[in-house]
């Protein structure tokens, strides 16, 4: 991918990300997180109705890279089937996680092909991953 | 000064990140691997030549803490680092003597360790942590100290310096102050006593806890100091070898007294030793000389991006080598990623004053920490860093 183009994508998620700000509605899986190893601290909501991943909003303090991911992962996410949110979310962490992956159906996130090359920012990028996985895990309870 | 002695500056990083840990000098280096390589042995137990020698290296180190703070060496403990001494502090001395309702005055920006284990303990027997209002400028005052005071406060803690504000606390006045009020004081020294003169005899604290690493010595060595009538009314938490005189099958045993009954097991022995090394390294260049040092390098970094309009400093007005700030609309951690690619060594975060946000409204902050092997280079260099800090994005993604 051109580096040009991967920053300006990256910038403008991080400048105007999808869905900041979170909502009063008790029908939305919510979880927090926050990453080991630096100082990202995101909330997360996420609605589910018959299967499909209808929203998913978030709100707080991240680098560019975490609150980047988050936005375009939320555009990736928006209207997909659980199964098929849970094949990406476990394809992009095998890409950050430098493992084989499956890289048509990451699309957009595919800009952090290259993250593995600053290990400190990992984390960042496997954030929101981390949320999305989090409050799926929650749904079967 | 002395950058010679540090072989790490040899790789061309600008260290800044001091407050959270310090270079080490060879010649530390030099003494804890002569322990390793000539004379390994235990403390206390052998007759053979090496353990005599080990001996009498590690506990002249309590002789040199003595000179160096001016305390009773004999009142010198060794511990695993500040975290540890506070912890024995107030789990092995104030859960004995603070009764519940009793008030423990902290401030907000106190680090984690001197702020969590009281929590713990008011859990536990009920003491009332209170926090003690920081000025405009998010420092604590003498004046606000008083002003919080009840007659149901017990207890004074707060760090000498604090390590994100960087304010020098006036210890002095506060130590007088507690001394005719019956009110403890424990200081945590973790950011001070490398970088200013202590004097305990003369400074009416109570207990005072440091560690090795942020004054270029080893990690996983501290120092708690205290005055030997409170060391003698403390409690140990840990249990093991080394501290007791004798055990029997009735439950009956004997602790051995101050300092030794606080160091369970096999101390930190090389690294006290490092410990050692490192206060005789410092006192050889003069803590005078270097607080003023690190004076002269601030001034110089505040006068340099005077005219860098996008730059945030929240603590211009400390006395000590320590600046916060925040590049204006960009996120602590970027602007930490984008000067370590200029291979400038700086911490984003809290910086595990969590409850900080409270007073200075940001959660974030880059936190440059200085210290005397800095120079007016590395200055320039972090200064032309931040100048150029619209090309951040391009330099972080």
């Amino acid at each position: 991918m051109d580096e040009n183009l991967r920053r300006e994508i990256i910038l403008d998620n991080y400048q105007e990300p999808m869905n900041r700000g979170l909502i009063s509605d008790d029908s939305y899986l919510k979880v927090n997180t926050s990453s080991e190893s630096c100082i990202d601290n995101l909330d997360f909501m996420m609605k589910i109705e018959e299967g499909i991943v209808k929203d998913i909003r978030f709100d707080g303090e991240a680098c560019a890279i975490s609150t980047s991911a988050t936005s375009i992962m939320i555009r990736s996410l928006i209207g997909k089937k659980v199964e098929d949110v849970k094949e990406i979310l476990s394809n992009y962490q095998k890409m950050i996680n430098e493992e084989e992956y499956n890289k048509e159906i990451l699309e957009e996130l595919n800009v952090y092909d290259t993250i593995c090359k600053q290990p400190n920012r990992k984390n960042c990028a496997l954030l929101p991953s981390v949320a999305v996985s989090k409050m799926l895990g929650e749904l079967g309870k | 000064m002395n950058r010679e002695d540090f072989p790490m500056l040899e790789s061309g990083v600008i260290y800044f990140d001091n407050g959270a840990t310090t270079l080490k000098p060879k010649s530390v280096v030099d003494a804890m691997n002569k322990y390793y390589l000539e004379h390994t042995s235990n403390i206390h137990r052998g007759d053979y030549d090496a353990a005599i020698k080990t001996n009498e290296l590690y506990d002249n180190v309590r002789n040199i803490v003595g000179e160096f703070i001016n305390c009773d060496p004999t009142t010198c403990i060794f511990t695993s680092g500040t975290t540890m001494s506070l912890n024995m502090v107030v789990f092995g001395y104030m859960k004995k003597h603070l009764k519940k309702g009793d008030e423990v005055l902290l401030n907000k920006a106190e680090h984690a360790s001197n702020v969590l284990p009281w929590i713990k303990l008011s859990e536990e027997i009920g003491i009332i942590v209170k926090y003690v209002p920081l000025d405009d400028d998010y420092e604590l005052t003498f004046d606000n100290i008083v002003k919080s005071v009840t007659e149901k406060t017990k207890v004074i803690s707060l760090a000498h310096i604090s390590n994100v504000v960087g304010d020098v606390r006036d210890i002095k006045s506060i130590g007088e102050f507690c001394h005719k009020n019956n009110i403890l004081f424990n200081v945590d020294g973790a950011q001070s006593i490398p970088h200013i003169k202590m004097d305990f005899k003369n400074s009416n604290i109570d207990f005072l806890s440091f560690s090795g690493h942020k004054m270029c010595g080893p990690t996983g060595v501290g120092v708690l100091v205290g005055k030997r009538e409170l060391l003698e009314e403390m409690e140990a938490i840990i249990f093991g070898g080394g501290m007791n005189s004798y055990f029997e099958e009735d439950n009956s045993y004997e602790l051995k007294t101050v300092p030794t009954k606080f160091e369970a097991g096999t101390t930190a022995i090389a690294e006290v030793i490092g410990l050692g090394a490192t206060i005789k390294y410092l006192m050889g260049i003069g803590m005078d000389k270097i607080h003023e040092y690190e004076i002269l390098l601030k001034n110089y970094f505040l006068d340099a991006v005077k005219d860098i309009p996008n730059l945030i400093i929240y603590n211009k007005n400390s006395d000590s080598g320590i600046v916060a700030l925040n590049v204006d609309g960009v996120f602590a951690q970027d602007t930490s990623v984008y000067l370590n690619h200029y291979k400038i060594a700086v911490r984003a975060g809290n910086h595990c004053a969590k409850m900080l946000k409270d007073e200075i409204k940001i959660k974030n902050t880059v936190r440059v920490s200085m210290y005397f092997y800095n120079n007016y280079e590395d200055i320039d260099k972090l200064v032309e860093a931040l100048r150029n800090s619209k090309d951040i994005f391009k330099v972080v993604l």
